[in-house]
């Protein structure tokens, strides 16, 4: 079968199991668009390219599929690094095509030509420019199964406009084969058994959960090692939703913005299972400080990130899942005799000391919403079952720590990269793989006016996505570390002139909401997040509310600020 | 301290660039970096000095394996190896000195490989000590120029109890 290039790489996309990709056109992908009408996928038009990543982000976070982004070159092209790379800090399986110039123009600064596989090689998983129309469906083989193996990561292939046009003989292959890439996926039964003596010998044991446990799937088998041992469980951001939020032994998320009892238990613990976690700057707070008197497990499938940061005394490369089966297995016949809940009853009970002595906690006023307030609202009206993204700074903090996430895959928020700008697009991506889900992006007043563009995406598509504003009229996280360590010295933090966000809404064809009256929030958020359209609800809320508790930057965990 | 490594990658475009940003990006050092096709059609052998404590080494092997194009990495200064490196060495040569420079030429195996009335190259090979020793000992001759190629290394096929 001869096809054309741009058949090709549709084809390919079918044969993959793709049937959404989040795109714009432009001059060097005319022909796929050209041919998009006749294959089985739908094509979601964003207003922007970053709209498209983040979109096709938010599809593959809240689904596990590989997101897919079509771009132009040039400008399309360098739209979409940021969402790449948001995408590759939180690994994030996504393929993201972009159009480049006829391979007989590369190189001569031809209109809209950049070198995006030389700009995006540090934000990638690995990239492809496809100079020979014959190595199209191999190269789209290969972009997937990167993609989703391993460690996931967006993956980039760069379309010269002739290849897509030029015509080839098409079979898609069956395999790959890449001598070079073999993730490990099995636990060392050797690594398992030294964490199951250091799990036995432990009598201060915690559990810290992050976004690999989430990533492989492994949520259930870390609920089971956590509720089997009675092991209190904290975790990273990414983290959150790995391990039901409303368990008693959920201790919420560790670090700078952790809760008091997660940090103090970190603190003094003797061990510390890690579980698909990188140990960011954000968690450990000053790294010599941190869990020191603690023995450390850590299972993760990239072998970068063992001993990346801190030291550990049983590192198992593997898949967090496989791993925690293997765990399982291990200490399944030890449960009668090892009697390992009463053994650490006495810790659990110094943990419930300091939930007890140090909750997550705020002054509420009768006559101005604090924005805790207005998520611990959004979490009562959902039951914790809705799919929640988030901008970056203070919202998403504040709905880190006051919306309990259930499940897996319910909170969609850029962990590692801290993009604003990101949670209204990954809303839209994530109704689109749950058309029937509610899907709530809580966004503040700084971040959605990065991506408000999509609002035409959203109500263009019929996708009810709800944005909360949390309207601080600040640039809030920025503004609280003015307050705290640059002598209040609000420089360029005021955000003053923001939009009449109800009009906005309206403009777009969106339904707009405001709530400023304490009173109103729950009827107004009850009547917005049911509401068939995509709404924006801004909520006026106290304009110099700080996150706390608070780790300094380069504290110890236990240096916390708490009010 | 210092360490050779030795990294099969696919001979590809972009790959010197991916292993060169590697390093940039996450702040590895590169001592030297040598590049050249092997045996096999389609791979190349990079060779890469780099410096760090025993943590960054390990980090830098990690990185480099993580990467798509890179086949196999070796840190050399774990293995007994032979290493080599070829320098080329532009010095001043007057009349006073060059029967000086020629006996040194002769204790450390150089070749001159071009002259002029005022003027030598030499050609030297051999690991890094013996280059240091070599160009500090012309220094006083005045160096005008240097080439290096950076080092190369391979396994000696017998691994000696040390």
């Amino acid at each position: 079968m001869t096809l054309k290039g741009a058949q090709i790489l549709l084809e390919s996309l079918v044969n993959e199991g793709v049937d959404t990709i989040f795109g714009f056109p432009g001059g060097a992908v005319i022909d796929i668009y050209h041919q998009l009408p006749n294959y089985p996928l739908r094509h979601f038009l964003v207003r922007h390219e970053q709209g498209a990543v983040h979109a096709a982000d938010g599809y593959a976070r809240a689904s596990g599929r590989v997101g897919v982004v079509l771009a132009t070159s040039g400008p399309g092209a360098t739209n979409t690094v940021t969402g790449i790379a948001t995408a590759y800090m939180d690994s994030i399986p996504m393929v993201v095509f972009t159009g480049q110039v006829p391979t007989r123009l590369i190189g001569n600064d031809a209109f809209q030509e950049v070198d995006i596989v030389g700009i995006t090689r540090p934000c990638t998983k690995h990239n492809y420019l496809v100079k020979d129309i014959r190595g199209l469906a191999k190269t789209i083989k290969e972009a997937f199964y990167l993609a989703r193996s391993g460690r996931p990561g967006p993956v980039l292939v760069d379309l010269p406009k002739d290849v897509m046009a030029d015509e080839a003989p098409y079979s898609y292959p069956s395999k790959v084969h890449l001598r070079s890439y073999n993730p490990h996926y099995q636990a060392n039964i050797k690594q398992v058994r030294k964490a199951l003596q250091l799990i036995r010998e432990a009598q201060r044991p915690m559990i810290f959960a992050g976004g690999g446990v989430i990533a492989s799937d492994g949520h259930e088998e870390l609920t089971w090692l956590a509720r089997a041992l009675q092991i209190p469980v904290t975790s990273s951001l990414m983290g959150l939703g790995a391990f039901p939020g409303n368990d008693p032994l959920c201790l919420g998320m560790l670090g700078m913005h952790g809760t008091y009892a997660s940090n103090m238990a970190v603190n003094h613990c003797d061990l510390l299972i890690s579980v698909g976690v990188r140990f960011d700057d954000r968690v450990t707070g000053k790294l010599e400080s941190f869990a020191p008197e603690a023995k450390l497990i850590h299972i993760d499938i990239d072998p970068t990130s063992i001993r990346k940061n801190v030291s550990v005394d049983v590192p198992i490369v593997a898949d967090c899942r496989l791993a925690l089966q293997a765990l399982h297995k291990e200490l399944e016949p030890l449960l009668e005799t090892e009697r390992f809940s009463e053994r650490f009853a006495s810790w659990r009970e110094t943990i419930q000391g300091w939930s007890e002595a140090h909750p997550l906690t705020y002054a509420k006023l009768e006559t101005v919403l604090k924005p805790q307030q207005v998520v611990e609202a959004i979490y009562e009206i959902t039951q914790g079952e809705a799919i929640i993204s988030t901008e970056v700074g203070q919202n998403q903090m504040w709905t880190a720590q006051h919306y309990r996430f259930h499940r897996p895959r319910s909170l969609l928020t850029s962990g590692g990269l801290g993009t604003m700008g990101y949670g209204f697009p990954a809303a839209i991506g994530a109704q689109v793989a749950f058309p029937e889900s509610l899907v709530i992006d809580i966004a503040g007043d700084g971040s959605i006016q990065m991506n408000i563009q999509e609002l035409a995406t959203a109500v263009c598509y019929n996708l009810p996505v709800k944005i909360v504003i949390l309207n601080n009229s600040y640039l809030g996280m920025v503004r609280q570390w003015q307050e705290l360590f640059y002598a209040k010295n609000y420089c360029s933090t005021c955000m003053e002139h923001g939009p009449d966000y109800v009009t906005l809404a309206q403009a777009y064809g969106a339904e707009g909401f405001r709530i400023i009256n304490p009173a109103d929030l729950k009827p107004v958020l009850q009547q917005a997040l049911t509401s068939p359209k995509t709404a924006i609800v801004e909520v006026v809320v106290d304009k110099e509310e700080n996150v706390y508790p608070m780790v300094p930057a380069g504290a110890a965990l236990n240096e916390m600020l708490l009010v | 301290m210092q360490h050779t490594l030795s990294v099969l990658v696919e001979d590809e475009p972009g790959v010197l660039s991916r292993v060169a940003g590697l390093f940039s990006g996450r702040g590895f050092n590169i001592e030297s970096l040598n590049v050249a096709p092997t045996l096999e059609n389609g791979v190349s052998l990079m060779t890469i000095v780099t410096e760090g404590e025993e943590q960054i080494i390990e980090q830098i092997v990690k990185q480099l394996r993580k990467l798509v194009t890179i086949i196999k990495v070796v840190d050399m200064s774990e293995v007994q190896c032979v290493d080599r490196e070829m320098v080329l060495i532009k010095i001043s040569a007057m009349d006073h000195s060059r029967a000086e420079i020629l006996r040194i030429v002769d204790i450390f195996r150089c070749k001159v490989v071009d002259v002029s009335p005022t003027e030598m190259v030499l050609e030297a090979t051999g690991d890094r000590g013996k280059i240091r020793a070599l160009i500090n000992l012309l220094q006083r001759f005045g160096i005008k120029e240097i080439a290096r190629t950076g080092s190369v290394a391979m396994r000696r096929s017998m691994q000696l109890e040390s």
